[in-house]
């Protein structure tokens, strides 16, 4: 599918999503509130067939975080950018883990270093750092009291 | 320490005598010498200095035409550990159990900006020991980011010539002879 049928198909899916313009791939935001059924649909939909995620991000913006996800369609032969806005106080996702066997680790990730948490995820532990390790690391407001040296 | 001598002769004095010669050296002298000039290096890299230690290694630069050639891979057999790269929180109980497995004497080159204090990563940073020197003792340092196989060659020369010295971290700072 074209951009703009992308737009089309995923607007009657999603009418609440953000399209932005301007990017390389078709990019829209959206809340958590229903995103599990949302990436559902973008995997089952028989022309749209995003069943390649290949990759899974997370950015702090500082007054909220958002979760990006880059699917692709083996298929068809077209990708999508999800960014999935967040509350910083409580930055809570539905694990799409079920759907996309590979955000299993991506997620790890996510919440290791951003602490974001993944319902529904099999095995939400840390991946990089020690199970001891206390904060998330890559966020803006993340200060080490030990290891931390200030311009 | 000036390495630009080149290799040091075999330390003591020869006795003409008819028929030949006698030499008078030191034990610790020759001892030193010895191990100065055989020095077997662990083959530890945890970032882009290792590609500069391996050109070093390689045909161009060559180490082991100053006795360095035979790289271990396991620290027991190891004389001198080079850390080429960062050390990050994780690996350091790692380097400091290699550490603990090698064989004394032993000999520590911190090759490069991270290994000497963290370089980049100096600031700001939640996984990078701030120099490797807070886990182990290191006797000759090297600057750069990465430093160019010359000035590996320059450290592994100093290296020796501490070696042949004899003398101890402080009594080189104070210039003493042992």
């Amino acid at each position: 599918m074209t951009n703009e049928e992308l737009k089309q198909k995923i607007g009657e899916i999603l009418p609440d999503a953000a399209f932005e313009e301007g990017t390389e791939w078709t990019t829209l935001s959206c809340g958590p509130e229903g995103f599990l059924d949302f990436a559902a649909r973008l995997k089952k939909e028989s022309d749209l067939h995003f069943d390649y995620l290949f990759c899974l991000t997370a950015v702090d913006w500082k007054t909220h975080l958002t979760v990006v996800y880059h699917f692709t369609s083996t298929v068809h032969r077209h990708s999508l950018v999800v960014k999935v806005k967040l509350d910083r106080s409580q930055p809570i996702v539905e694990s799409v883990t079920g759907l996309w066997r590979t955000a299993e680790f991506h997620e790890r990730e996510a919440y290791d270093l951003m602490g974001i948490t993944f319902n529904g995820h099999p095995d939400l532990r840390r991946l990089f750092l020690t199970p001891e390790y206390e904060g998330f690391p890559l966020r803006k407001d993340f200060e080490d009291p030990i290891n931390m040296i200030k311009l | 320490m000036d390495v630009t001598q080149g290799n040091k002769p075999f330390p003591g004095q020869v006795h003409e005598i008819p028929g030949g010669g006698v030499m008078l050296s030191k034990i610790d002298d020759v001892i030193n010498w010895a191990r100065s000039n055989s020095l077997w290096p662990l083959t530890f890299a945890t970032s882009c200095c290792g590609i500069e230690m391996m050109s070093a290694a390689g045909a161009k630069y060559d180490f082991s035409r100053f006795g360095f050639e035979v790289a271990r891979a396991t620290p027991r057999q190891a004389d001198v550990i080079i850390i080429a790269g960062t050390i990050v929180n994780k690996m350091a109980p790692v380097l400091k159990r290699l550490y603990d497995q090698m064989a004394d004497p032993k000999y520590v080159i911190a090759m490069g900006a991270c290994a000497i204090s963290g370089g980049p990563f100096f600031y700001n940073t939640y996984s990078v020991v701030k120099g490797a020197d807070h886990i182990i003792p290191v006797d000759v340092y090297v600057a750069g980011c990465p430093p160019r196989p010359e000035a590996l060659l320059h450290s592994l020369l100093a290296l020796q010539e501490k070696i042949r010295s004899g003398m101890t971290r402080e009594q080189i700072r104070e210039n003493k002879p042992v």
